[in-house]
């Protein structure tokens, strides 16, 4: 009757929107408000939180690195796909070239923060 | 027709592709009482104003789900939308969304028929039983996984009402899909793993961006957009976990 399916790849894309977008609804709020408001303001916070060693001392412990790289490739993977999404809905079917521009640059965000937060060290 | 006769303006979409180069509106002005729907109102416009203006009907109380038609823009069921909601303004009644018209306001759907067929919207038995093994018993439990899946009268509002079917007719869409998960979810049947194919494919689940306004428009609450939703989850977990149980339908 019609040409055979084909088995969607979209799960690895639609799970990983999932993750990041689940991540940033708990995260992301706190995020802005720590680094746009709290500290900049001087409000709540210790006016050192974000001070060079104790963000380095951060990114050097396993879990802070693993915090950091989960909410950078997490969040780049879940704005790809919503990006990518946006697109096709407002008429712009770029196909190939769009998913590549899209997914590629999540990619190359996620590669760059492994490789920054393995160089750090630990 | 006594002078108190109230008149109402119902803007048509006609479309004879024998004629027509393109669809183009016409404005008919039709006597109504507070009683009428949107389709008594075109019924009143073939009976006595002009009988070329073709749609289709035939319960009139929202249980056969041929009448379907855009109403200022809305997917509806025009036995089931009132002119008195509208009066004393214009009612625009167009051909539903994102489907071939035929002819004014009657829409072509034979890809949706194609859908309906690939589901395999019947139920495949798990084992074969004889009849002196009696009737398949099912808990109410077990009736209500699937119940609300199968109030679906294929009106097709929640296609007319779905961007992305719009951009891609290869999706297989929301009530196809309510009712292909109402077969899996049976207690009786055994046919998930073949239906799991479409639901996999690229015409299947992913198509869909949890925009919902399917299930706002559907008259029988069957609430398509939740069927498509769980799918993804169930789809997702056979794309990740197939290799570790070698029975699904997964290729
Ligand atoms: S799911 Fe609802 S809107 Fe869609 S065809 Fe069935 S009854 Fe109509
Ligand atoms: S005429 Fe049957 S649903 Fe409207």
């Amino acid at each position: 009757m019609k040409a055979p399916l084909k088995r969607s790849n979209a799960p690895i894309f639609w799970a990983l929107f999932g993750a990041g977008g689940m991540l940033s609804a708990l995260f992301g709020p706190m995020l802005v408000f720590i680094t746009g408001l709290a500290l900049p303001l001087g409000l709540l916070l210790p006016a050192d939180t974000m001070s060079y060693p104790k963000m380095l001392a951060f990114a050097q412990n396993i879990i802070g690195k693993g915090f950091i790289f989960a909410i950078i490739a997490l969040f780049l993977w879940h704005a790809a796909h919503r990006i990518f999404h946006s697109l096709h809905d407002i008429g712009i079917h770029a196909g190939t070239g769009a998913k590549l521009l899209c997914y590629g640059s999540a990619m190359l965000g996620t590669l760059i923060a492994a490789y920054a937060l393995l160089a750090i060290g630990f | 027709m006594s002078e108190m006769q109230k008149t109402i303006e119902i803007e048509v979409l006609r479309y004879h592709p024998e004629k027509d180069r393109e669809p183009h509106r016409q404005v008919f002005e039709v006597p109504f009482t507070d009683d009428m729907s949107v389709l008594q109102g075109v019924q009143y416009i073939k009976d006595y104003l002009d009988g070329s203006l073709s749609f289709r009907w035939s319960c009139r109380m929202a249980i056969c789900g041929s009448c379907g038609m855009m109403i200022n823009g809305i997917p509806s069921l025009s036995c089931q939308t009132f002119l008195r909601d509208y009066y004393p303004a214009r009612v625009r009644v167009e051909a539903l969304a994102h489907f071939p018209i035929e002819r004014d306001l009657v829409i072509n759907m034979e890809g949706f028929i194609e859908k309906l067929e690939s589901i395999q919207p019947y139920i495949i038995p798990k084992e074969e039983r004889t009849l002196a093994q009696g009737e398949y018993l099912q808990t109410p439990e077990q009736l209500n996984a699937y119940e609300q899946f199968s109030s679906c009268i294929n009106c097709l509002l929640c296609y007319a009402a779905c961007p992305q079917f719009g951009l891609n007719s290869s999706f297989i869409g929301p009530a196809a899909t309510a009712l292909l998960h109402r077969y899996n979810v049976d207690s009786r049947d055994g046919g998930k793993a073949e239906r799991m194919e479409l639901i996999n494919s690229e015409e299947g689940v992913f198509n869909c961006t949890a925009v919902g306004y399917c299930s706002e428009v559907c008259p029988k609450h069957v609430d398509p957009a939740n069927a498509v939703n769980q799918n993804k989850t169930n789809s997702a977990a056979d794309y990740f976990l197939r290799f570790l149980a070698p029975k699904g339908g997964a290729k």
